[in-house]
């Protein structure tokens, strides 16, 4: 029998919505920690008169990465050296990074971590014997600003009581910038180039999810901080858990995608992340190794990476490989080596390291040791403490598989793609790293197109801006966007396209759905078009076999290259059939599109970088090892919005800092 | 691990013109359906087991059951967010249950100095504003 169609969700799409004009100074795209940064600092440099808003896809407190809570920050310079984070972040990524944008960042992440804790986020301190205090208790000591001691996991990560990290930052950034000038659950989709200057951004569009309403948002100048890209490969649960991802499964790389495509420079694409991590449930690993000082063991029960074959197996990868600390893409290499011998699975080892702490512990210190375990869950990962709960897994009588994820782009964890920006306009910057603007001025997180800037995930060659430095990373735009509104004062906002047009491409989805889903009598199977969710398996299912993926250790070749450089096609060529009933699906339409778009990018570097840069993150199996002769320079690339051609290049990396 | 909502305990906020789960999910999951005046989770498989519903939720209707693919049943996790702790009680399929109660925040809500007054000098300086007010130094590097 016949069913009547119905829709999905329950705001449904209309054929024609309505439409808001805005037109800002300055306009911030994202709602996470990068975006309240800018949100936080931009209206202390702006003079009277001067407009911003700020559009989030999500409800500010609890959106980006941090939505759920942290049990780290893990950047905080604190008493080391700013070169020494130089040093750091370089080896962990193989040599080549932007070390001026680094530095730079190293200069002001404190100064977001000293806010947060005025605004009242909880960091653990030491007391004066030494010992561990919670973020409540530790207040007795001071502030880290006037010197009190935080509670280090390893050199630069700090210890906090993070459930309401987001929440506590979003209020700072909201009071600062003003409700009135902050538009929630407004999804931005593209960018809009100037109708009369070149290269210069001048608005963006997108839509509400909670009405039928288009947005066209003119500005002179935007942040574009939405995160990274999550969901483009399959990931290793298939079910209900693919949401279970490692980072936020809302993160569909739309800084990345709205960016390139009017033309912004992209770097160190094929840079990703692939996390080894708690199995399946994801929860962190970084206090178990950095704080309670467990081992990872083989199925033999072997501690793998400190055998004589894993040193000789580094020793390749020298210098990265004999440093002090193991750069995180070669310890999945490691773990990866022995899981392909038949030597799986590897398991972190809490039993041991427990009894260990146990032994030194009175039973009050042994208490708190067991609820610093958990918390390092419930803070940011509640599913893992769920999972364990589930398995009856007490991590001091069981130990638990860790395995590596499925991969994910970002720029401010241990992954560096993005954006190539421009860092300070400083004498000991080299040149070639300034991107000068039409008026030949620099200006700081700049991309190469005119009065678009980035931050946290969007800025490449520099990771492990993580949290804070994200944060600290979107006041530094901010400024820097203050700074280009003040330069080009006379620079009036114009876009080409009609209100019309630009409608009609936003709701494509919506029409198309409503033009053909009477055909059947299952309104997700239709020959004429096709829903998001189909699209997604599409993209997860073919990066999965030929892009490197897990299906095949991380391992592609120049052959499968090929093969998925087709499949994308195809895929956006079907794009332009994808069908939105509601609101909610009109999202996932246009993130679909925005990870597609993506992951082309990442893989059209995969295909330039003739090398394995990253073993672990992922392997070109016709270019194994590393090629220092070739390729020690950043891969970058660009696309042309006008001739929808791609040019993929070469840049020098220079070295600023000394080893 | 989705989130559900308990059927007897959601009252769909009231009818409030904001429905706090609907509100607070950061991927748009959750739902008012207007007739039954009830929420739901509208995508399991793109939840991301935040809880910020579950912490929201004023009449403590969302509960979350591990995933299906890989989570056994009869184990919970629940966490009751006050003003300055979190109570968590997490309970093992076998029974066992642990509590643990965390410091969230050290300020009252709503007091977060954003230093709405501050109005910075130099644009054309390094330093941010409050960095600028307390007078620090940008340094430059060591370099090669």
């Amino acid at each position: 029998m016949a069913l009547p169609n119905k829709v999905l969700g329950e705001l449904k799409a209309v054929r024609d919505p309505e439409v808001e004009e805005r037109e800002v100074d300055i306009l911030i795209v994202g709602g996470g920690m990068a975006a309240t940064g800018a949100a936080f600092e931009a209206k202390k440099w702006m003079s009277d008169g001067q407009t911003v808003l700020l559009c989030d896809k999500a409800a500010m407190e609890r959106s980006g990465a941090v939505a759920q809570g942290l049990s780290a920050i893990n950047t905080y310079i604190g008493e080391n050296a700013i070169e020494d984070y130089v040093r750091m972040v370089r080896n962990d990524l193989m040599g080549i990074v932007r070390e001026d944008l680094i530095f730079d960042l190293g200069n002001h992440i404190d100064d977001s971590v000293h806010l947060f804790e005025e605004w009242g986020l909880p960091m653990w301190k030491k007391s004066a014997e030494g010992k561990t205090l919670n973020g409540k208790k530790g207040m007795s000591m001071g502030t880290l600003k006037s010197g009190a001691a935080p509670v280090r996991t390893g050199k630069w990560q700090i210890m906090i009581n993070g459930e309401s990290y987001k929440r506590i930052v979003a209020e700072a950034a909201k009071l600062a910038l003003g409700d009135e000038n902050i538009l929630e659950r407004i999804f931005i989709v593209e960018l809009l180039l100037d109708a009369n200057k070149e290269n210069q951004v001048a608005g963006a569009v997108g839509f509400s999810v909670r009405e039928n309403k288009v947005y066209i948002i003119k500005c002179k100048t935007m942040l574009v901080a939405c995160g990274g890209a999550v969901n483009i490969y399959q990931p290793r649960s298939v079910g209900e858990g693919m949401g279970r991802a490692w980072y936020p499964v809302w993160n569909a790389g739309s800084t990345y995608t709205m960016c390139m495509k009017v033309g912004a420079e992209l770097t160190m694409m094929e840079n990703r992340f692939t996390p080894a991590r708690f199995k399946d449930g994801y929860g962190p690993v970084g206090a178990w190794f950095l704080l309670f000082k467990a081992k990872a063991l083989n199925g033999l029960g072997e501690n793998f990476a400190a055998s004589d074959a894993a040193k000789a197996e580094l020793a390749k990868y020298a210098p990265y490989g004999t440093a002090a600390v193991t750069p995180t893409c070669l310890r999945n290499h490691l773990m990866l080596f022995e899981m392909k011998a038949g030597r799986g699975p590897i398991m972190m080892d809490t039993v041991t390291a427990l009894a260990a702490l146990a032994a030194k512990l009175d039973k009050k210190e042994l208490k708190s040791l067991e609820s610093e375990a958990w918390e390092d869950f419930l803070d940011m990962t509640c599913g893992q403490a769920n999972l364990w709960c589930a398995q009856n897994c007490e991590p001091e009588k069981k130990n638990s598989e860790i395995m590596p994820t499925e991969p994910y782009l970002l720029g401010s964890h241990s992954g560096c793609c993005g954006l190539w920006t421009s860092g300070p306009d400083l004498d000991w910057v080299p040149d070639s790293y300034k991107v000068k603007a039409a008026n030949g001025k620099v200006y700081n997180r700049m991309t190469t197109v005119d009065g678009l800037f980035t931050a946290g995930d969007g800025v490449g060659g520099s990771g492990h801006k993580f949290s804070s430095g994200s944060h600290a990373e979107g006041r530094m735009a901010a400024k820097a966007m203050v700074k280009f509104v003040r330069d080009n004062a006379d620079f009036t906002p114009a876009i080409s396209q009609t209100s019309q047009e630009l409608v009609d491409m936003i709701y494509k989805p919506v029409r198309t759905y409503m033009d053909n889903c009477e055909y059947t009598t299952a309104v997700d199977i239709n020959p004429n078009y096709l829903k998001p969710e189909g699209m997604a398996f599409r993209l997860m299912k073919a990066t999965h076999e030929y892009g490197a993926g897990t299906a095949t250790f991380y391992q592609t070749s120049t052959k499968s290259l090929e093969i998925v450089m087709d499949l994308l096609q195809v895929m956006r060529e079907d794009c332009d059939k994808l069908a939105a009933g509601d609101l909610h699906e009109l999202m996932r339409c246009w993130e679909i599109f925005h990870r597609i778009w993506t992951v082309e990018s990442h893989l059209r570097h995969i295909q330039f970088r003739k090398e394995t840069r990253y073993p672990g993150f992922y392997y070109q199996s016709d270019y194994p090892g590393q090629d220092d002769e070739n390729w020690f320079c950043f891969t970058n690339s660009k696309y042309d919005p006008k001739a929808g051609t791609w040019d993929t290049f070469k840049r020098d990396y220079i070295k600023i800092i000394p080893d | 691990m989705p989130s559900f909502v308990i059927q007897e305990k959601c009252d769909g906020c009231k009818g409030g013109d904001k429905t706090a789960c609907m509100y607070i999910c950061p991927n748009d999951l959750m739902v008012l359906d207007p007739n039954a005046m009830k929420a739901y989770n509208q995508e399991p498989n793109q939840c991301w087991e935040c809880f910020s519903c579950v912490k929201i939720c004023p009449t403590q209707a969302i509960e979350v059951r591990g995933y299906s693919d890989f989570v056994p049943l009869g184990s919970s996790v629940m966490p009751m967010l006050g003003t300055e702790d979190v109570m968590w009680t997490c309970k093992f399929r076998n029974g066992l249950v642990k509590r643990f109660k965390f410091p969230i925040r050290t300020t009252p809500e709503g007091t977060a100095n954003a230093y709405t007054d501050l109005k910075a000098k130099d644009l054309d300086s390094e330093l941010l504003a409050t960095e600028e007010a307390d007078g620090l130094v940008y340094k430059a590097p060591e370099t090669v």
